[in-house]
């Protein structure tokens, strides 16, 4: 088990830069997931700690030892890909004892047939079917021993991908997408399943995934990346609530974030296309700004209450347990979503106009350069107001 | 769709292709039909395609001075053992195994890391460098043959297996064609070898050969058939030692003879010689047509 520590890492192809300094420190046994859309850095920072690509610049530390120059099985990581890479023509067993026989096996004891001669392979090779015997229980993969990878399904090359990785009993598992080529079903199952995983191992995972909803539900901290930069680094439930980029607050969460154009004066107040919204600027300065509410904190009302926003109904989304309105607002571009209980929209027909509010205290505004606005205490604005 | 098929458009495909696969299989029905036939069948052009098989006599069995009931035999047992009693057939198809085999094994201990550089690995001038392989595809063997000669001469060795095999060891065809298979192989196979800790050479044997076995058994054909039918280079550099001959080579014995052409008993070797390919390819015809599709070869 170990921490992995990433410092100033940088990497440019040619004159393309990819990664502008990372800085990053993952605690040993640690969940981390590094999200961001297609193209942002987040397999290449996964490759540099593999030591499958060499970083332009900076230090890659495992267990506080600098490994830039030590090649990827000497780093004592494992790592499962997109595509499980399994060798096509070993059997599953095959592919478990692979990494184990180069690493515990001496040159003479890997020869075939002849290896067999060689001192001290019999109690390598009966400790090496002893580890993959206990990986292959606990990811109840043993019918599957003798199979090749072309006679499995998709879950279950996941399974093995997930074991070849196991048997070495890494200092950290890298994992690239693992999830994306499952189905939307067992995608979902694979989760529960990986972070079940995790508690068990007690290992160090660094997980890289551009589905929001993986980093969200599985990670004990999250790295949003995007363009080559980490824009914020949390608890998935921090970067959640309190997204310090609009970047961060666009991409995670879905539907996601409504923004509307707001403006702020020299008194501190703000308005949201031409409303005026209960929240305050801590350093009250005159601009644009940038209003974003969470679906689940917009609420629609039948009737113009005063300070109340304004849409035409175009879509209801009906999940069963919510459903989503989508709203065509002057003023912004694409849809208002909001997120409601079905007895709150039944008023509500597609086509008609309809009025919603935002909460009190849940806004998140960002200034012209996308960066979070620090507001003003509650207290202290219901005081001066 | 429609499914009435367009018969008159069917028609002319199949004549054109009947007419293709007769101008490529008369010459062997040809060949065969003469291995069976006696001379006189063969000198007549009668007998149609397996003669009358009647009883014939051996001139060369009574010139030997053997008893004329010894002698009297079926055109077709004739000719078959004439074919590997007037030459040392046996020897020449053994010559020929080894040959062909041996540049097969050196062609891919070559060609299989080549391969795996030109397509997966990253470094300065790799273009360059597969520019030069689609090159020398262009070099026909006749135009360098003379030089390679002279050099095989210079080092002694002219009329030794060496001869036969160190010219074709290295093939740009074989090169490029790996390399057009390995550039289908994901690379993340490759950075799973890396990370379990297979060096870059274990990877070609280990995980590149197994994977590539389709494309590999088509080059396997393409170099076999070509080098066990090659008459050219052997009659190049074989000159005295009969003993070095390669089957196309050996055939020239039957031309030579003093008495008069013997069509039977050649054509009952050339039969011999070609039948080990036919059945390869019979074999391996699925997975060759396979090995070609997969490397875009079509």
């Amino acid at each position: 088990m170990a921490g992995i520590s990433l410092r100033q890492v940088t990497k440019t192809y040619g004159t393309l830069r990819v990664l502008n300094g990372i800085d990053l420190d993952i605690a040993d046994g640690e969940y981390l997931t590094l999200v961001g859309p297609s193209g942002c850095g987040k397999s290449t920072t996964l490759r540099i700690i593999a030591g499958l690509e060499t970083q332009t610049t900076g230090d890659v530390e495992i267990d506080g030892r600098v490994v830039n120059e030590v090649r990827p099985s000497r780093r004592d990581l494992a790592m499962v890909f997109q595509s499980y890479a399994l060798y096509p023509h070993l059997t599953v067993r095959q592919n478990l004892v692979t990494p184990l026989q180069l690493r515990d096996m001496n040159f003479w004891q890997r020869i075939p047939l002849l290896g067999h001669l060689a001192p001290g392979r019999r109690a390598k090779m009966s400790k090496i079917e002893d580890d993959m015997r206990k990986a292959a229980e606990i990811l109840k993969i043993e019918p599957l021993l003798h199979r090749k990878p072309g006679q499995l399904s998709g879950g279950q090359r996941q399974r093995v991908a997930l074991g070849r990785a196991m048997v070495r009993n890494p200092a950290a598992f890298l994992m690239d997408e693992p999830l994306s080529n499952l189905d939307a079903a067992l995608r979902v199952h694979m989760r529960a399943e990986l972070s079940e995983l995790h508690r068990e191992l007690g290992a160090t995972f660094v997980y890289v995934t551009h589905d929001q909803a993986e980093a969200l539900t599985m990670s004990d901290r999250m790295a949003v990346m995007m363009d080559g930069d980490i824009l914020q680094l949390g608890p998935p439930d921090e970067v959640y609530e309190d997204p310090r980029d609009i970047r961060v607050a666009e991409f995670i969460g879905s539907p996601k974030m409504n923004i509307l154009p707001g403006q702020g004066d020299s008194a501190g107040r703000i308005t949201a296309l031409g409303v005026a919204v209960e929240e305050a600027l801590a350093e009250p300065s005159e601009g644009p700004l940038s209003v974003g509410f969470r679906p689940e904190h917009l609420h629609i009302q039948p009737k113009d209450a005063g300070a109340c926003f304004s849409g035409r109904l175009t879509y209801k989304e009906n999940l069963g347990s919510d459903v989503f309105l989508h709203l065509a607002v002057e003023g912004i571009e694409g849809k208002a979503v909001i997120r409601a209980k079905p007895h709150e929209a039944d008023f509500a027909d597609v086509g008609e106009d309809v009025w919603f509010t935002g909460e009190v205290g849940k806004a998140r505004v960002f200034g012209a350069d996308g960066k979070r606005v620090t507001l003003a205490e509650p207290q202290l604005m219901r005081m001066t107001s | 769709m429609m499914v009435r098929t367009n018969w008159l458009g069917e028609f002319l495909k199949h004549s054109v292709l009947l007419a293709g696969a007769i101008v490529v299989l008369l010459p062997f029905y040809l060949m065969l039909s003469y291995s069976l036939k006696s001379p006189a069948e063969i000198e007549s052009n009668t007998g149609g395609f397996v003669g009358s098989q009647e009883i014939m006599t051996d001139r060369r069995c009574i010139k030997a001075g053997k008893p004329p009931e010894e002698c009297d035999m079926r055109p077709i047992v004739y000719n078959y053992t004439a074919a590997f009693s007037e030459a040392p057939l046996v020897r020449y198809m053994l010559n020929g195994v080894f040959v062909t085999v041996s540049i097969f094994v050196i062609q891919v201990l070559v060609a299989l890391p080549c391969a795996y550089a030109l397509s997966k690995l990253r470094f300065w001038g790799r273009d360059v460098v597969f520019g030069l392989v689609i090159f020398c595809l262009l070099i026909p063997v006749h135009a360098i043959a003379l030089p390679l000669y002279i050099m095989l001469a210079k080092v002694g060795l002219t009329n030794t297996y060496a001869a036969l095999i160190i010219p074709w060891t290295i093939s740009v065809f074989g090169i490029f064609l790996m390399r057009q298979f390995f550039m289908t192989v994901p690379d993340d196979l490759i950075d799973a070898a890396r990370m379990d800790g297979m060096s870059e050479f274990a990877i070609v044997w280990r995980v590149m050969l197994p994977t590539a076995i389709p494309a590999l058994l088509a080059f396997g054909i393409f170099s076999v058939v070509a080098h066990w039918n090659d008459y050219y280079w052997p009659r190049v550099v074989i000159t005295g030692n009969r003993d070095l001959m390669t089957p196309p080579l050996g055939l020239r014995m039957f031309k030579s003879d003093l008495d008069g052409n013997e069509y039977g008993p050649m054509m009952a070797a050339t039969t011999v010689i070609v039948l080990p390919l036919v059945i390869i390819f019979l074999l391996a015809q699925r997975r060759f047509i396979e090995g070609i599709t997969m490397t875009g070869m079509k």
